[in-house]
């Protein structure tokens, strides 16, 4: 039972204070995906966890045991760098087996060990090579399996797609989905890609500079994001943000946005184009992928309206291929139905409307 | 690698500028190499050939020959040319020299002995390795035990250097504690002061310890080098801490740690050290001058300098002892090239 549960983790490096008292509960089993922005501390979180950085304060328990004042070694985790710090003076083979000599196995299971590892990584062929002789791919297979060899109750990664290329991140995406149904272990992943994150995770944390925004599944952050940060950072392309303030009064009323309102938001793929729409956008830039057209342009005439929060241009996503010229505007509305809106604090509020669709 | 050596600019003539590379690149072969090709062939002259004036790069020594037949005394005589009195000039051997006359034979025709003075004769000299200055050197003075002593000295030393200052290093480039600056300042600043200051100090503590006149009291007291320390910690820090965390999760100790990761991933720099202390160890001469005092302990440098007395230097054995002192640090360097070279062109963490 491989459950991890983080009590008030707090980090602090000399007068920064990295972590502000994370609170976090992991079942047996789950794929817990770690991600934020850079410097939001999902890395020293996941260090925390591993034992590499000791606390500054809180409790750290894996399987129900209180492992804070134990070394990295004796918490049972294996760890899979962004850089994969493979050895390099070593083979492939010495460094998966590595591990398992320093805790003192007998060779002939190590042997075994290592080749049901670089079996299920399909790296048989690659036993006696050393790393500089591996592409980046292969060298990421032998950071997992040097992992994976030791039987671990808990994986640890660290972004470890990030330094692949587009496609083969893809693919490992795809394998090490396949690895957690194949093992079952609980795995905490730390990325700052979002895509990532909602492909793969049970479970999604999002941070922020040292502070657990949101919990919960990816859909869910999808649908009910708890502020304006987490449903800016999840979903792309990103969600289109609007100040009420620079509403049109009648929109205002017709949305039925309450006082408190301070700030609206709408997903690109959620603005429908309706000739009888209320809102007049003006097409600055369309980018045509083929599969989908991302069209960005101006709400309002004068242009001293403020588009966004962040003076990003308004987005929608059309599927397939649009007529749309640049530099020509379009009818467009809102659903009330995917509306999300904001306090001034950032907080979400519920509509009304949404409430009966919940 | 022909083509690298015979790469040249021009197509298929020399270009003028590969000439000039060439000519270059043949100065400094010579002006590297010729004091030490010197060197050597002197060292295969006898004394005689050594203190001879026009100096001659081959060993040349004086064409001995047995004389034949009833003449024959057992003795080797010495060949000269002559100039015959047709004007000639022919072989003859000297059979005894009185003064400035020697009375010379021709060995064609044994009877008849000429006295000749010898401003008119020219010695017929031939090439001939005096192995002698190699061979009587192990008969004198106990070569074998002073050659073993170095070598000793050597070897231990450089082996508790690589040891003690990989140690210092590792702890300096990867711990984190307080007064790690303070430490390294400390060390480094040692630098600072002159050896020359150390001696007594050193001495009497050496003597105190009772290893006067031992081995041990020339290996240990420099074995501990700023220097060193100093290298290995640059270099260490290159090492990513990313592979030592690593390896704190594979379960390793500390130890293991060291011994098995950031050795094997120094060795460039372990080299370059090596080969410093086995040069600083083999030509040290002043502290094993103070410490050793019994012959049979001494080092080869220390018996070299008993070849130089005050009014006489026997050049001969100095030549082939050099010669002999050379070749350890000459071969150190040949065989640990390949390490740095190797250590450089691998590539660790991406």
């Amino acid at each position: 039972m491989a459950t991890l549960k983080l009590q008030q983790v707090v980090k602090r490096f000399d007068s920064t204070t990295t972590l502000h008292g994370i609170d976090l509960e992991v079942q047996d089993g789950e794929f817990v995906v770690f991600v934020g922005p850079s410097g939001c501390g999902k890395s020293t979180l996941l260090r925390v966890i591993a034992g590499l950085e000791p606390a500054t304060s809180g409790q750290v328990l894996i399987a129900g045991q209180d492992v804070t004042q134990r070394s990295a070694a004796e918490r049972g985790c294996a760890m899979v760098f962004q850089s994969y710090a493979l050895y390099p003076h070593m083979s492939v083979y010495d460094n998966m087996a590595f591990g398992l000599i320093n805790s003192g196995v007998k060779k002939a299971e190590v042997v075994s060990k290592v080749g049901e590892a670089a079996r299920m990584l399909r790296l048989e062929e690659l036993l006696q090579r050393k790393p500089t002789q591996l592409s980046g791919g292969q060298r990421q297979r032998v950071a997992i399996g040097r992992a994976i060899v030791r039987d671990p109750k808990l994986f640890l990664f660290d972004e470890p797609l990030s330094n692949l290329d587009a496609e083969l991140r893809i693919s490992m995406r795809a394998e090490i989905r396949d690895l957690h149904a194949r093992l079952g272990t609980t795995m905490i992943y730390v990325t700052h890609d979002q895509v990532e994150a909602m492909t793969m995770a049970d479970k999604i944390v999002v941070l922020r500079a040292g502070k657990v925004e949101q919990i919960g599944a990816p859909l869910a952050l999808y649908n009910h994001p708890a502020n304006s940060f987490v449903a800016g950072f999840i979903g792309s392309p990103r969600m289109n943000f609007l100040p009420v303030a620079a509403l049109d009064a009648n929109l205002i009323r017709r949305l039925q946005l309450p006082a408190t309102a301070h700030t609206i938001g709408i997903r690109p793929e959620h603005v429908v184009p309706d000739a009888a729409g209320a809102i007049t956008l003006q097409i600055t830039q369309i980018e045509r992928m083929g599969g989908s057209s991302l069209v960005r342009g101006k709400i309002g005439e004068d242009r001293a309206v403020v588009h966004d929060l962040d003076g990003n241009a308004f987005e929608f996503v059309v599927n397939g291929q649009t007529d749309l010229q640049e530099r020509g505007s379009v009818q467009l509305d809102f659903p009330t139905a995917q509306l999300h809106c904001f306090g001034a604090d950032g907080v979400r509020i519920e509509l009304d409307t949404q409430r009966h669709a919940a | 690698m022909k083509n690298f050596l015979t790469r040249t600019r021009g197509r298929r003539r020399l270009h003028w500028t590969d000439w000039l590379s060439y000519l270059y690149l043949l100065m400094g072969l010579l002006l590297m190499f010729a004091p030490v090709l010197w060197l050597v062939l002197s060292s295969l002259k006898s004394e005689a050939a050594i203190s001879e004036f026009p100096p001659t790069l081959l060993p040349y020594t004086q064409k001995m020959v047995k004389l034949g037949g009833e003449a024959d005394d057992g003795k080797l005589h010495p060949v000269f040319t002559v100039k015959g009195a047709d004007g000639k000039p022919r072989e003859m051997v000297e059979l005894r020299r009185k003064g400035i006359i020697a009375t010379m034979i021709d060995p064609a025709h044994p009877g008849q002995a000429l006295k000749i003075n010898i401003r008119e004769r020219q010695p017929v000299r031939e090439v001939s390795v005096a192995s002698g200055n190699y061979t009587e050197l192990f008969g004198k003075f106990n070569f074998l035990q002073n050659l073993n002593n170095s070598v000793f000295i050597t070897v231990m030393a450089t082996a508790i250097t690589l040891l003690f200052n990989s140690m210092a290093a590792f702890a300096l480039s990867k711990y984190r504690f307080t007064g790690q600056k303070a430490v390294l300042l400390l060390i480094v600043a040692t630098l600072m002061i002159p050896p020359t200051i150390i001696l007594v100090p050193a001495f009497l503590i050496v003597s105190g310890v009772g290893l006067f006149n031992s081995l041990w009291g020339v290996i240990w007291p420099a074995v501990a080098t700023p220097t060193g320390v100093f290298l290995l910690r640059q270099y260490m820090l290159t090492i990513p801490d990313e592979l030592i965390e690593a390896a704190r999760m594979d379960n390793a100790s500390e130890w293991r740690i060291y011994w098995k990761i950031v050795l094997p991933l120094s060795a460039p720099a372990l080299a370059v050290l090596a080969i410093f202390s086995v040069m600083w160890r083999w030509n040290d001469f002043l502290w094993p001058l103070l410490v050793l005092s019994k012959p049979e302990n001494f080092t080869l440098q220390l018996a070299l300098n008993s070849f130089q007395g005050e009014l006489t230097t026997e050049w001969h054995y100095l030549l082939a002892m050099t010669v002999i002192t050379l070749v350890p640090v000459t071969l150190v360097f040949a065989f640990l090239q390949k390490y740095i070279a190797t250590g450089i062109a691998s590539a660790g963490v991406k």
